[in-house]
């Protein structure tokens, strides 16, 4: 009993201290983390309508869900690149990094255009 | 200070440039070696397509350049496996013929005339030299330039690599080697500098190692490997991220794009690993991420409460999957990889793949032949490869060890051997003589400008400054692996003591260091012979083509199989029928142009053995299934009156136990006398009744009176015997092909006639060709 309001209080306190951390991100980081979540949220709605619906055509699916997760990842990566606080990246121009990121993008979407179907 | 300053300057920068200079020239010569070591099949033969396999290639070439690439994509072939046909679309890998085709394309626009022929024989030439090239990039960013050059020299020559990229050898592994080494290359340079731009081209190479070689799933099965490699022994940077996400989802859509795999690229257990080691790395960097932004008290709390909600979680997920894996028979895993994984699974399910010759365990001499000197400087450069460790050289070694394991179970893997080895040797050379030469600059100095040591020169390094290096121990343990140098022994106990106290750059005496390199060289020499006689000896014979020496010292040469197609080509219609087994399958459809029942592509059991049936029935039981599949003519290779060993004969009991294996009318101990194998007076009836008996040997008394057979080393049992259902059309000069015609049935019966099954009235009953033919199977 002891237990289980320790842990709901260490809960409460976990969840405080991440808000608190969270919130001192700067804001460009803050955009590209919404677009990552934005990007997650469609490959799991695709993922429930294949689930209603059935997955046929199955390509059509495939590349539907893995264009979501990819430009998430890309977008994963593009954070990394851009985040001050990686010392590795300094010397990786923020624009550099965003012009690979666009073009990964592009790659990406061209071969799920392809695959479409 | 800044005066003395420039000209030392000046001076490291001219040597840089000279360097530079240096080693481009290098890459240009060991590009030319790579293509000319390849060329001596051109030279004793003619520029001609070798072994069966690339006649396949050398086909689809030709209608893709003659009809274009939508037409190439959508081909269904009507002239093999008559008559399923084949989809060429769906299940060839395309890569090496858009290759060549595009070459072809390039060249016929720069107005040079190179015919299809040409442009298939020389493409793997070309690509050994981008393949050593690519190999200089590789090992430039494991461990430097030097052991690059090294690494490119090895790989130029290296005998397994040449055996399955000759000039005429046109097949997969001729690009796909290639595109294994710059996918890696493009790997490591990913997680070397953490650009997203590398990691793109990263996942186009895979695409282009998918297109090329069913191997690709070394590929896809290697990088998790050594992702997970890397996390578990703390390396987890977040340049392995980038590095390794987006090579996963753009990996799997681009390999799902190429026809042959399709969704195999998500459906097989072969790809699972990729997806499993792309959700522990989403879940470590998320651990990291967190551990970033809490303080460490909180960290442990969110700790302990994910870990037991997430436990539970996990272990739902992992019993679906292992729920969903466990419900196919093979697990999920496609024979080929499965008999990877388990040598003795080929054997006992799947004889078809057990026959090849190619799938068999390698002997260990086979490892000194293809391997040579390198055999031995791979372990060198392993330990060099942990000093220091980084994550580039950690990849070095995982690559080296599964390829090693992966080579002793099927000997044509040996060919993604070479470039681990030819990696890993060049490590160990290029430590070596960096060691060496050190050793010999700086005792030099020493003994010559003794009072004026430490002006000058910033690279210069006398043997008694203290600087930091880990070469020391390397070098030491480098001595221990050269053959036969019991002269440095000594030096080296005394120099690792020194070196161990006081973490020194290990310099050694003048005259042993002298001695070293002159024995470096001489070993690279030896290596340099060992190739060029293995490429002109061994691995330049195009298997179309035999020749021998007579005794004269004369060269006679056996152009049998060529006369055989050319025959057919002449002198049977277009649509004819021609049945043999299915080594010859390929050559048939590309040489002679007729349609055959079963070729090299083995992908339908049941019609191989069909064949096997009809080659190991009685003339009339063969006839019958032969007539069934529309065959006109029946070809048999045959080496007894010349000594060839790999005629059909010799491959006659895999016929009996591939048609046993469907038809169990076929029992393979029918046809041995006491578990032997026979074809002298003591052979089986069923022996020597069966139709490959009587097609091989129909006529060979004939030969020498005897019927003496050279490469079974006895008299054939039956001498004298004519055929019923069958005639001979053509054999060639040296009887090694053997051309029959199925004979058409006779119009009149004598004696008792036979009722057929539908309506059959007067007592001459003619059995029209064309009419209702009877089908063995009812």
């Amino acid at each position: 009993m002891g237990r289980s309001t320790t842990t709901t209080k260490d809960a409460q306190a976990l969840i405080h201290s991440l808000r608190t951390a969270y919130a001192a991100t700067p804001t460009n980081l803050k955009i590209i983390d919404l677009y990552i979540v934005f990007a997650v949220v469609t490959a799991i709605i695709q993922v429930g309508y294949m689930a209603i619906v059935g997955s046929f055509p199955f390509n059509s699916f495939l590349s539907g869900v893995l264009s979501s997760v990819g430009t998430a990842v890309l977008a994963v990566c593009l954070r990394i690149q851009v985040n001050k606080e990686n010392k590795e990246f300094k010397d990786i121009g923020q624009e550099r990094a965003f012009a690979d990121f666009v073009l990964c993008n592009l790659v990406l979407h061209l071969v799920i255009m392809n695959f479409l179907g | 200070m800044a005066a003395p300053e420039n000209p030392q300057q000046q001076a490291a920068t001219i040597r840089h440039a000279f360097g530079n200079v240096l080693s481009f020239l290098i890459l240009l010569l060991i590009g030319v070696l790579a293509f000319s070591i390849r060329l001596f099949s051109v030279i004793k033969y003619e520029s001609v397509i070798h072994e069966f396999d690339p006649y396949f290639n050398y086909r689809v070439t030709q209608f893709l350049i003659k009809s274009g690439v939508y037409d190439f994509w959508n081909w269904f072939d009507d002239r093999t496996w008559y008559p399923l046909g084949r989809v060429i679309g769906g299940t060839v890998y395309p890569g090496l013929t858009l290759t060549a085709g595009t070459l072809w394309r390039i060249f016929n626009a720069l107005n040079i005339p190179l015919t299809v022929e040409t442009v298939c024989v020389f493409t793997a030439p070309i690509f050994s030299a981008f393949a050593a090239w690519a190999t200089y990039l590789l090992t430039k960013e494991v461990k430097g330039v030097g052991a690059g050059l090294t690494a490119a020299a090895l790989l130029a020559m290296v005998p397994s690599y040449i055996s399955r990229s000759v000039a005429g050898s046109y097949d997969n592994e001729a690009v796909a080697i290639f595109a294994l080494i710059i996918t890696f290359y493009l790997y490591i340079k990913t997680l070397n500098t953490g650009s997203l731009f590398y990691a793109t081209l990263n996942a186009i190479a895979y695409f282009y190692m998918v297109c090329s070689w069913g191997g690709y799933t070394f590929i896809i099965n290697l990088i998790p490997m050594h992702v997970l490699l890397c996390i578990v022994t703390g390396r987890y940077s977040s340049r392995l991220y980038i590095a390794y996400a987006p090579l996963v989802v753009l990996g799997t859509l681009l390999a799902a794009l190429v026809p042959v795999v399709g969704f195999n690229a998500v459906m097989t257990s072969e790809h699972f690993a990729s997806f499993l080691v792309f959700i522990i790395i989403h879940v470590v960097a998320l651990v990291y991420y967190i551990k970033g932004i809490l303080t460490p008290k909180m960290f442990r709390v969110a700790v302990t409460l994910v870990v037991s909600v997430g436990l539970i979680v996990g272990f739902a997920v992992l019993a679906v999957l292992i729920a969903l894996v466990a419900s196919s028979p093979t697990k999920g895993w496609s024979g080929r990889s499965l008999s990877l994984l388990d040598p003795t699974y080929a054997s006992k399910y799947i004889p078809i793949i057990a026959s090849v010759s190619e799938h068999q365990p390698p002997t260990w001499p086979s490892y000194f032949m293809d391997l040579n000197v390198l055999a031995f400087l791979v372990p060198a450069g392993i330990i060099a490869c942990f000093m220091p460790l980084s994550d580039a050289s950690s990849f070095a070694v995982l690559y080296i060890v599964t390829s090693v394991y992966f080579s002793g179970v099927m000997v044509r893997l040996m060919l993604v051997l070479a470039p681990a080895a030819c990696i890993m040797s060049g490590i160990a050379l290029s430590e070596a003589f960096d060691v060496l030469t050190r050793s010999i600059k700086l005792q030099l100095l020493a003994a010559t400008e003794n009072p004026q040591i430490n002006a000058g020169d910033a690279t210069k390094v006398t043997p008694n400054d203290a600087v930091k290096t880990e070469k020391s121990e390397d070098s030491v343990k480098e001595r221990s692996s050269r053959k036969s140098k019991k002269k440095e022994k000594e030096n080296v106990e005394k120099a690792s003591s020194v070196s161990r106290k006081e973490k020194r750059l290990l310099v050694l005496p003048l005259e042993a260091s002298m001695i070293a390199v002159f024995l470096l060289v001489l070993l690279g020499a030896f290596y340099v012979v060992h190739c060029v006689w293995a490429a002109a000896e061994a691995y330049s014979a195009p298997s179309i083509v035999l020749t021998t020496r007579s005794n004269d010292g004369g060269l006679h040469v056996f152009d049998d199989f060529r006369e055989a197609y050319a025959w057919l080509s002449h002198n049977t219609e277009v649509d004819d029928k021609v049945a043999s087994w299915w080594d010859y399958g390929y050559q048939t459809t590309a040489m002679a142009n007729r349609t055959v029942i079963v070729d090299n592509n083995t992908w339908n059991n049941t019609h191989i053995a069909t064949v096997g049936t009809a080659m190991s029935s009685p003339e009339k039981a063969a006839w019958e299934i032969f007539n069934s599949l529309d065959v006109k003519y029946v070809l048999v290779v045959f080496g007894g009156l010349v000594g060839y060993p790999s005629d059909d004969i010799n491959k006659f009991l895999w016929m009996v136990r591939i048609g046993g294996g469907v038809f169990p009318h076929i029992k393979e101990p029918d046809y041995l006398r006491d578990g032997q194998y026979r074809i002298d007076a003591q052979a089986t009836p069923t022996m020597l009744n069966s139709l490959m008996y009587k097609l091989s040997y129909y006529r060979f008394v004939e030969t020498d009176g005897r019927g003496f057979d050279r490469v079974r080393h006895t008299e054939i049992g039956k001498k004298h015997f004519k055929l019923t259902h069958f005639e001979e059309v053509f054999t060639t000069h040296h009887w090694m092909v053997r051309l029959y015609k199925l004979k058409s049935p006779k119009n009149r019966i004598r004696g008792k006639t036979k009722k057929s099954k539908s309506k059959a009235t007067t007592t001459t009953s003619s059995k029209r060709i064309g009419a209702r033919k009877k089908n063995p199977w009812h």
